[in-house]
């Protein structure tokens, strides 16, 4: 035993010093920042130790406005994403034939380089002095006047962000559904056919209690990707997502951390803590209603 | 009479609304998949176009009769898109690798060894998933800062190693291989390493392989570490490269170009996924996250 003991420990050590290191340490030290008033990371020096780091973030107003920005896009493309991909999921499993090469093609996104594609959103929507763009070409055959969706009305890029994130969460969403919906028992639906049930009610009364774990779990993955959005809007408005007034939390952190404006790992600290506060009490209370509502 | 017309009619109704139903979703099905396909073919298509047919277009075209490569030829020499390309293998491969090798002993010591404190252990690493990257990246950065590896591979690579959502999909995969395999190995005098590489390492292979490709994915597409800790841009990474791109790299109108580099920074992954497509899907099924 005793050297079954030490042979195991030697296998777990690579793992435990990495995961100390990188996960541990910082995990105790992100707290310790957050505490350490006004600390520059240039000049290694604080003035005090207290909770300045929140309150200075909190009267922020490029935080205040990434807050904003990140609560309007958690609002928008979660249920918007979770819809879809629900009634793309339903479609798919009418479709026996065809659903292994279109869901293929649906998990295109999932692969693919966000800052890359996030570029050709970009070209996409934008409208220059000498063009106004493929979408703005597609609003215009519609008869709608044209807009600047990457340097525009704040509306606009709004309605871009949330379009493109959608697009990057889908596949994942389609796939869970999918593969839900397939797990779902055939001998149900034959029960319900003999009863001659109408296909809202087998929709209502069967599909939608048997997938409801894997919808709630993927609006609670859902909120808590969508709270830590960043490189989508990076991809599309560039790396000064302050001046673009298009930043988000995780943004906000990293700006103060790296970048223009930082130096400041306690400011990021605060800054990531309250985040991670955020998105706890929703995961919670995202927990709270799924236990009352979910039938397994 | 009557009743038998009312049956015809009834079924020609369903018959109808059925179709009607199948078009519909066809119907919508296709128009997503446009949306998907859409961006990529729209990349494709600007590469191919010469700077000067695309700066004259007023109205965006939707095809071109004069496909040119030059712009693959300036994204490799206007900008190091080579080097970022070869950064970005180097940083892929070697975390790829070097996390095989701290996970798989770890998942093996985990399902295999017993010892004293091992559930505790494991616990404790499973609650470690919840701690969010956000919250680390602070300090590793200023760990990696402190220690002068900006700008290094190790630097790139160290912080990007370890998942402990992998070790755990690992090792409830070790545990399905049954015990008697175990003791037979124990009786003819098999050691622990020599059982590990030669009979669970063969046997969870389906798994190894879809826990690396997963992991290639994430280390091609990653972006934000990078970003902190490369300022030189011979270290950058393609993601970082492509930003560098938009921002400064070409002139910032020479769109063609830019696509031309991002079908390149692309192409490795969409190859990967049409070899691989049927366990990259099963892999993320089976717990990937992204975003």
């Amino acid at each position: 035993m005793e050297e079954n003991n030490r042979k195991a420990w030697l296998y777990l050590v690579p793992a435990i010093l990495f995961l100390g290191v990188f996960l541990v340490y910082p995990l105790v030290d992100v707290f310790v920042y957050s505490f350490e008033e006004g600390y520059n990371f240039a000049s290694q020096s604080r003035f005090g130790v207290g909770l300045y780091n929140y309150g200075k973030v909190l009267h922020d107003v490029y935080f205040l406005q990434a807050v904003r920005n990140t609560f309007i896009l958690v609002i928008i493309t979660v249920p918007v994403s979770t819809g879809l991909a629900l009634l793309i999921s339903l479609g798919l499993a009418s479709i026996p034939k065809l659903k292994d090469l279109f869901q293929t093609i649906y998990f295109l996104p999932y692969v693919t380089n966000t800052l890359a594609v996030g570029l050709v959103f970009m070209v996409l929507f934008r409208k220059t002095d000498y063009t106004d763009g493929m979408v703005n070409l597609l609003i215009r055959w519609f008869g709608g006047p044209t807009v600047d969706f990457i340097d525009g009305p704040y509306w606009a890029k709004m309605f871009v962000l949330c379009f493109y994130t959608v697009w990057v969460v889908l596949p994942f969403k389609i796939l869970i559904l999918t593969s839900a919906l397939a797990s779902v028992k055939q001998d149900y639906y034959n029960a319900a056919k003999v009863d001659g049930t109408r296909k809202w009610r087998i929709f209502t009364r069967i599909t939608l209690p048997m997938i409801s774990p894997m919808i709630f779990y993927l609006v609670i993955t859902g909120f808590i990707g969508a709270f830590k959005a960043y490189s989508d809007a990076v991809a599309l408005f560039g790396t000064n997502l302050n001046a673009a007034g298009m930043n988000t939390i995780v943004g906000y952190v990293y700006d103060m951390l790296y970048g223009n404006a930082g130096g400041y790992p306690s400011y990021a600290s605060a800054a990531a803590i309250i985040l991670f506060v955020i998105v706890l009490t929703i995961t919670c209370i995202n927990l709270m209603i799924s236990k009352k509502n979910v039938h397994y | 009479m009557g009743e038998s017309l009312d049956f015809d009619r009834i079924e020609r109704n369903a018959r109808i609304r059925n179709t009607v139903l199948k078009t519909v979703t066809y119907a919508l099905l296709i128009l997503w998949g446009l949306m998907v396909l859409f961006p990529f073919y729209w990349m494709v298509l600007t590469s191919v176009k010469s700077y000067g047919a695309y700066s004259s277009e007023n109205i965006p075209q939707f095809f071109t009769l004069s496909p040119t490569f030059e712009n693959y030829v300036k994204a490799f020499t206007g900008v190091p898109l080579a080097r970022y390309f070869l950064n970005t293998v180097i940083f892929t491969v070697l975390t790829t690798a070097l996390m095989l090798v701290v996970i798989i002993p770890a998942a093996f010591a985990f399902s295999r060894l017993s010892f004293r404190g091992r559930d505790l252990l494991f616990t404790l690493f499973l609650s470690l998933m919840m701690i969010p990257n956000e919250l680390v990246v602070i300090t590793n950065f200023v760990t990696i800062t402190n220690a002068g590896l900006r700008n290094t591979f190790a630097g790139l690579i160290l912080p990007s190693v370890t998942s402990v959502f992998y070790i755990y999909l690992l090792k409830e995969n070790f545990a399905q291989i049954p015990d008697e395999l175990y003791y037979a190995a124990k009786v003819d005098a098999t050691t622990d390493f020599r059982y590990l590489t030669r009979v669970m390492i063969p046997i969870s292979r389906p798994t190894i392989i879809t826990i690396t490709i997963l992991k290639v994915i994430e280390c091609w597409n990653s972006y934000v570490w990078p970003r902190l800790i490369t300022d030189e841009q011979t270290r950058y990474l393609v993601s970082n490269g492509i930003q560098e791109l938009r921002e400064s790299g070409f002139g910032k109108d020479d769109i063609p170009s830019m696509m031309a580099a991002v079908v390149v920074i692309s192409v490795p992954l969409i190859i990967l996924f049409l070899i691989f497509h049927k366990k990259i899907m099963e892999g993320v099924s089976r717990g990937g996250t992204k975003g």
